[in-house]
């Protein structure tokens, strides 16, 4: 068997290898070259050096301060999502009834696209302001706070998934000992559930964290960057960059190259933090 | 055993072959032959239309046409990345000035075709810097108050009516003597507000950050006889807060309401007869007559211009101008240019052409061929009565003139904040003249 797999491996892996090298790895080591040039399409690049780089840093680009809410957003998002559902997981994986139901119930949001939910919560949150005369881009506490709540609502049910499975694989044997040793339920949970699913606390932390900084549909749709790009996320800054003014394409394609460095480091770093927390059960 | 390394090396091969044509695009195949049209569509309501032409043309001639239409608001990401594939757009939409700074190297001269030369108006076609035609506009189109006479009517019937009849609102004060006194006695005219909502929603502003702006920075090109600015002074912002003010203060909602109202709210409170006026243009003529419950008769909609203030405002018109203009790729291979030239002659010149022009798209088309004909749609047809008016002269569209959409959001985003109380005006009018000038100098 292993053998024979060892034989066919490029049969397996040419199809993705190939999807990945068209629709990844190609765009990606072009858009490098292009970060380097001033082009309106991709067939007239021209190559001048470092200057995107340095132009993506002036301050009319707003590309910091965009960092700056981005990492805000992201930073309570994950904190958020993931407390919320491992609490719903804890509840869901109970003997209670109906939980099934409220498996599926909680995933949905997940199945929804950005764009869709972003404009649906705009309208539910205008609604709600009405009454105080006030709207969601009046103050970009007020899209701040609307954003976090969509992330929630959208990702938490996909992390519960995640999560129930994680604690489904806890051994029986050891939550038990723990009681039989007179361990309180927050002592069992602190000392022998976490340790034992840290490796689902990786997963579901990374994919918030690519989630959130990746965030852009839902950004786009729920306040547009309003009032005065003060909501704006990377994502949507780099978009504007390349579409929404003249003569920045490739100041928009050195951001998107920023960011994508960035967020490499920050993913690797948190893995790194996270793995080494991870123990054998 | 079946050589699946080489497999593998085949596919790999053809992978990296299918990514360097994407890399490096436009290498035109084989020269010569009949040639054929894509035309790359801007307007997704056109799209059926544009579909029947082809088929239409593709009949009588046996040239192919192709028609791909770009998403609502995606038109420049679509001709980005369709330009430069092997099988480019031949016919294209180039968004005014500041779009052709940025096609120039895609636009073919049109000197010398028979449309461009068949302009009613030489000064509509779309310059170089070399003074040689790169776009032909396709329609012209105007934007102003859109008013509901009838309400007008019953307001003129009333006791101690300000003014009594439409021909004496000719300057801003007279507007807002009117508007103040209907909006005072809304109940009795049986309206919400005298206009409609403004849309500040975002992506919904280009109402007020494109349209309504054209006005002060037309006068400001007046004034000092230039098409365009580097750096923009907003000398006449207040007469832009004058009118913007009025919106804001005699509207069926409250301004701290506006940032969530989008364009379609308006248009619905104005079709509905919940409002007496609404600034647009003809194109949201569909919007009115197709809204369910709409009670506006369509001999009672008409147009007003808009009136901020300005001293001899009295003979200005309504705002026409044209914002899309045809151009051909001067990359495509000779034949297909001249094909798309046939084509395009073919739609603005043949019987058969200005038909589906006037009375499928319902294009108000700025060539002498077509005389007359208008398309009978009420807005359109003011429109043409505002451009025929020897009295009256149009505020052309100088908004093509703006540095970007990145100006328009910054703006906008002030509006809004404006509106909702948060802002001071100065600090709009700040906002206007430092995103302008670094927006300009982003074109260098």
């Amino acid at each position: 068997m292993q053998r024979a797999l060892k034989k066919y491996f490029p049969v397996f892996v040419a199809p993705t290898g190939i999807a990945f090298t068209i629709a990844f790895l190609l765009p990606f080591v072009i858009g490098i070259y292009l970060s380097f040039s001033d082009f309106t399409t991709i067939s007239n690049a021209e190559w001048v050096g470092l200057e995107n780089y340095q132009r993506a840093f002036d301050e009319s680009q707003g590309f910091t301060s965009s960092f700056g809410f981005t990492i805000l957003v992201v930073f309570v998002a994950v904190v958020s999502v993931n407390i919320f559902a491992f609490a719903i997981a804890r509840l869901l994986t109970q003997k209670l009834r109906g939980t099934n139901f409220f498996r599926s119930v909680f995933f949905m949001p997940n199945l929804i696209g950005g764009i869709v939910l972003g404009y649906t919560w705009q309208q539910m949150i205008n609604a709600v302001l009405a009454n105080y005369g006030t709207t969601i881009i009046s103050k970009w506490e007020y899209g701040f706070v609307g954003l976090i709540l969509l992330i929630n609502w959208q990702q938490v049910g996909y992390m519960m998934i995640i999560y129930i499975a994680g604690l489904q694989s806890v051994p029986p044997e050891l939550t038990e000992a723990s009681e039989i040793d007179g361990a309180t339920r927050w002592q069992t949970l602190r000392h022998v559930t976490i340790p034992v699913i840290m490796p689902t606390i990786t997963i579901c932390v990374f994919l918030t964290l690519a989630n959130s900084f990746k965030l852009f549909d839902q950004n786009l749709a729920l306040t547009n960057g309003a009032p005065q790009a003060q909501t704006e996320m990377v994502a949507l800054n780099i978009v504007n960059t390349m579409f929404a003014r003249m003569g920045q394409e490739g100041v928009g394609q050195a951001k998107a190259v920023i960011f994508v460095i960035f967020v490499v480091l920050i993913a690797l770093v948190q893995l790194r933090a996270t793995r080494s927390k991870e123990v054998e059960a | 055993m079946f050589n699946a390394k080489k497999a593998v090396a085949v596919l790999t091969a053809g992978a990296f072959a299918l990514g360097g044509l994407a890399a490096c695009g436009s290498d035109d195949e084989a020269e010569g032959g009949e040639g054929s049209v894509y035309f790359l569509n801007w307007k997704p309501e056109s799209e059926e239309t544009y579909k029947k032409i082809a088929a239409a043309y593709t009949e009588e001639t046996g040239i192919e046409v192709k028609v791909v239409t770009a998403a609502s608001g995606t038109y420049e990401q679509t001709l980005k990345s369709e330009i430069t594939k092997s099988e480019a757009p031949t016919l294209y939409q180039i968004n005014g000035p500041m779009g052709l700074v940025n096609w120039q190297e895609y636009a073919l001269e049109l000197d010398d075709t028979d449309f461009a030369q068949d302009l009613n108006d030489p000064g509509l076609a779309l310059q170089g810097e070399d003074g040689k035609i790169y776009g032909v506009p396709l329609a012209v189109e105007g934007f102003g108050i859109i008013y509901n006479e009838a309400i007008f009517e019953d307001y003129f019937a009333m006791d101690s009516a300000v003014v009594t009849s439409m021909d004496e609102i000719n300057n801003f004060d007279t507007l807002k003597e009117v508007t103040d006194d209907m909006q005072a006695r809304k109940d009795e005219l049986g309206i919400d507000g005298v206009f409609a909502s403004t849309s500040l929603a975002t992506g919904e502003e280009w109402r007020f950050q494109t349209h309504l702006a054209n006005i002060p920075v037309f006068y400001e090109y007046d004034e000092e006889g230039v098409t365009d600015k580097q750096e923009i002074a907003f000398s006449y912002n207040e007469n832009y807060k004058n009118v913007f003010d009025l919106y804001l203060t005699n509207s069926t909602v409250e301004p701290s309401l506006t940032p969530s109202k989008t364009v379609t709210d308006s248009m619905q409170e104005f079709a509905t007869g919940k409002a007496a006026m609404v600034q647009n243009g003809n194109w949201a003529w569909s919007q009115i007559s197709d809204i369910e419950g709409n009670v506006v008769a369509e001999d009672d909609i008409k147009f007003l211009p808009i009136y901020t203030g300005v001293e001899g405002e009295e003979s200005k018109s309504i705002n026409i101008g044209t914002e899309a203009f045809m151009a051909i790729n001067s990359e495509a291979s000779e034949a297909d240019q001249q094909a798309t030239i046939d084509f395009v002659n073919w739609l603005f010149s043949s019987e058969e052409g200005m038909d589906y022009v006037t009375n499928d798209l319902g294009f108000i088309a700025p060539f002498e061929s077509f005389g007359d004909s208008t398309p009978s749609d009420p807005l359109a047809k003011e429109v043409n009565r505002y451009m025929t008016d020897p009295d009256l002269e149009p505020i052309p569209w100088v908004f093509t003139t703006f540095p970007s959409q990145k100006f328009k959001e910054d703006f906008a985003g002030g509006l809004a904040q404006y509106a909702s109380g948060n802002m001071e005006w100065s600090d709009v009018v700040d906002i206007f003249v430092s995103s302008w000038a670094s927006e300009k100098a982003n074109l260098g």
